[in-house]
């Protein structure tokens, strides 16, 4: 039940895991998955839309997508994939240590996080930036009133930093109340004690989604007060991981692009003309997977396995679902977005 | 009068003992420096290999992140290691405060387990089995939940006088430091020495005439009446900063956090469970006929307890007590699960910043070891004063 030093331990066993190690070797990862039979996902300990377990312990979300696409693309099957919840803390020796292959965890990229923790930032599947909530029984309507209040925030994120920026900028004096866990910033917040919650904006809108009794009592301000590119990190040093991961992602984007869905990937890879549809899914003589280490099919599997970029986002965090947040940012870049991929070809 | 044994030469032979001993303690010792410097060394070179940098060169970097709740003026530009001695001073303030705090209650609810009313007796009994069956977590978040759903928001705190008690805490008037203050604290010192000087008068009075002085309220009484004559001679300063009513939190004022409270409630009533077994098993193992003839020469019930009992108990009070400091000390990195910014909250923080995860977990360890050393060697030295001088 102590399960804040259990985190602790836990943060401490995987350093272990560096400590008792073997030497890493580059290039393995795509070896051991092979062996294994499976993907080990490091995701959130639950986070409506990103990644969550229902209560059959089945996971969904825009994040559990990535691992799910990557697993069809390996293994013809999605459900080939065994999920570590990890805390804020905890993430990073996680990947570190090899104690999961890729960690897609609403986890923002920044020079300090992909220069000197032995990680590598690889495309980003959500770019986001630092919100807050407050009750609209506050009235508050920017979050420059927050003057020497009490703000919620969880430990172990780049939130904290970007609050204290903010509050000096601002000479504002927030005092932040800081929490191991995601659950218990939350209570906290919902519970009064602090004014004003603060995570990224996505964040705000899923907990408020999930977590608020009544949604409508809360409201998300307009400010955003830093910029949060989230995707999945692997391990440094494996280049071979990082691409496949890199690739996979940026296939879904060029489906998006290219209209392939879920359900016409079939149809379209036995009739479609646009050779650059081809090359995506495999049709014809294209072989693009073989350069990765894959088959010829690897992106046919994965988009029937969690449909294109927009049917994902859509499924698990846009106007259908719950949690209910615009496209914006996230749109295609030909369609006022910051989504690009690279060619695949 | 210790009998002094003929000098023996030692037998430095293979065969003996002695060099035995010392030959299994060496390769004891090189087994465990060499277990060390492997583990050392192979972390050393995964991280190298990792790309992972390390060192603890990022503690003169400036930290970024603000905390909730310090002693001292902390800013996010300051570095790293001031964060860690913010962290360091939140733990010891729950610390000392609560081992403060559970002596007390823990001797109080020790001694009322030998009341000759049936109530106290069963009411400490009561105490002592249900906090000490809880986990602490469990209190620590029981404590949390009273604090933050129980309480009304700061709008509606409950008042008395200039005391708010809300969500947001305790607040209460500070005074404003005037110059004033330091003749109070002029009389205050002056005050000590008087006390002591005539607890020295009375005790050999006391030796040479039979005639009991009071040792303790007459000395407590000097202390203040000094104290209270210099704050006088210094023109009475009485500016306080009274805490009022903010539109989402009671402002200015001095304030205890309900994450404060929460752990030092939940450490000290929880560890004065402990506490109380302790001096109970200790005034037990005090021989019956002590409290007899503290009886027959007149003692009352208190006196008895205060001046015969209690002092032959603390020999084994002590060594006990001592770990149970030492687990209030430990337990108080169970703060972080209700935000409360102790040294570990500060570490986590900090690892997460620097990804320097062993680093950060050798700094708690080394925090948790430093103060738990310093407290057990304080302990050993009032443990030797206490144990009978036997001659």
């Amino acid at each position: 039940m102590k399960f804040s030093t259990m985190r602790l331990a836990a943060a401490a066993f995987t350093g272990m895991g560096v400590l008792l190690a073997g030497p890493a070797q580059a290039g393995k990862t795509l070896d051991a998955v092979k062996a294994r039979g499976q993907i080990v996902c490091g995701v959130s300990t639950g986070l409506a839309g990103f990644s969550q377990a229902d209560s059959n312990g089945k996971w969904s979300g825009l994040d559990v997508d990535v691992c799910r696409a990557l697993a069809a693309a390996l293994f013809n099957d999605p459900e080939k994939v065994k999920y570590v919840p990890l805390s804020a803390p905890q993430r990073f020796t996680a990947l570190q240590s090899g104690e999961v292959d890729v960690l897609p965890r609403n986890t923002t990229f920044t020079l300090t996080r992909d220069a000197s923790l032995g990680l590598s930032a690889t495309v980003v599947n959500y770019y986001d930036g630092q919100g807050f909530m407050v009750p609209v029984k506050t009235k508050l309507k920017s979050a420059k009133q927050l003057k020497g209040q009490t703000v919620c925030v969880q430990s172990g994120t780049t939130t904290e930093k970007n609050l204290a920026d903010f509050s000096k900028a601002n000479n504002l004096n927030i005092k932040p109340v800081v929490f191991d866990k995601l659950e218990a910033a939350n209570a906290a917040y919902f519970s009064g004690r602090c004014v004003a919650y603060t995570t990224d904006a996505s964040g705000l809108a899923s907990i408020r989604a999930k977590e608020a009794k009544d949604p409508k009592e809360h409201l998300v301000l307009p400010d955003l007060i830093s910029k949060e590119p989230l995707g999945p990190m692997v391990r440094r040093g494996d280049d071979e991981w990082f691409a496949i991961v890199k690739w996979v992602m940026y296939g879904m984007l060029e489906a998006e692009e290219y209209g392939v869905t879920q359900a016409n990937v079939d149809q379209m890879k036995a009739s479609s003309a646009d050779p650059v549809v081809m090359r995506l899914l495999g049709g014809g003589n294209e072989d693009t997977g073989k350069l990765l280490g894959l088959d010829k099919d690897w992106m046919t599997r994965a988009i029937k396995a969690v449909g294109n970029y927009g049917e994902s986002f859509e499924r698990n965090v846009g106007a259908k679902s719950a949690v209910n947040l615009p496209r914006g940012l996230n749109n295609l870049w030909n369609k006022g977005g910051l989504m690009y991929a690279y060619p695949i070809r | 009068m210790s009998r002094k044994s003929p000098p023996r030469r030692k037998n430095w032979t293979w065969r003996s003992q002695a060099l035995r001993g010392l030959v299994y303690q060496f390769f004891a010792i090189g087994a465990v420096a060499l277990g060390v410097w492997w583990l050392a060394g192979n972390t050393m070179h995964n991280m190298q290999v990792r790309g992972i940098q390390s060192g603890f060169d990022f503690l003169a970097r400036p930290a970024g992140f603000d905390i909730g709740e310090s002693l001292y003026a902390f800013d996010s530009n300051h570095p790293y290691w001031q964060a860690f001695l913010v962290g360091l001073t939140n733990t010891l303030r729950v610390a000392v405060i609560g081992i403060i705090l559970t002596t007390v209650l823990g001797v109080l609810l020790g001694v009322g387990r030998f009341s000759r009313n049936a109530l106290v007796r069963g009411l400490c009994y009561a105490y002592v089995e249900f906090f000490r069956n809880v986990p602490v977590l469990l209190q620590l978040l029981m404590w949390y939940v009273f604090f933050t759903e129980a309480l009304p928001a700061a709008a509606q705190a409950w008042t008395l006088g200039p005391l708010f008690l809300s969500k947001g805490g305790l607040s209460f008037p500070i005074p404003v430091w005037e110059t004033g203050h330091l003749w109070g604290l002029y009389g205050l010192i002056a005050g000590a020495a008087l006390a002591f000087a005539y607890r020295r008068w009375a005790f050999r009075r006391f030796e040479a005439t039979g005639r009991p002085r009071s040792l303790f309220w007459v000395p407590l009484g000097l202390l203040f009446a000094m104290g209270a004559l210099g704050w006088a001679t210094g023109g009475a300063p009485a500016h306080f900063v009274v805490p009022v009513r903010g539109e989402f939190a009671i402002e200015e004022g001095g304030s205890l956090t309900p994450e404060f409270m929460a752990v030092l409630l939940g450490l000290s009533i929880y560890t004065a469970a402990f506490v109380a077994e302790v001096v109970r098993a200790g005034i037990q193992s005090v021989a019956r006929g002590q409290g007899e003839a503290a009886a027959a020469i007149g003692l009352s019930q208190t006196q008895s307890m205060r001046l015969v009992q209690l002092p032959q108990a603390l020999r084994v009070i002590i060594p006990p007590l001592t770990n149970q400091y030492l687990n209030l000390t430990k337990n108080s990195s169970l703060a972080v699960a209700i935000g409360y910014p102790d040294v570990v909250s500060i570490a986590n923080t900090a690892l997460n910043q620097t990804g320097r995860a062993v680093e950060c977990i050798a700094i708690v360890m080394l925090v948790y070891l430093t103060t738990s050393l310093a407290t057990s060697i304080f302990m050993n030295w009032y443990n030797v004063r206490a144990a009978i001088k036997e001659r």
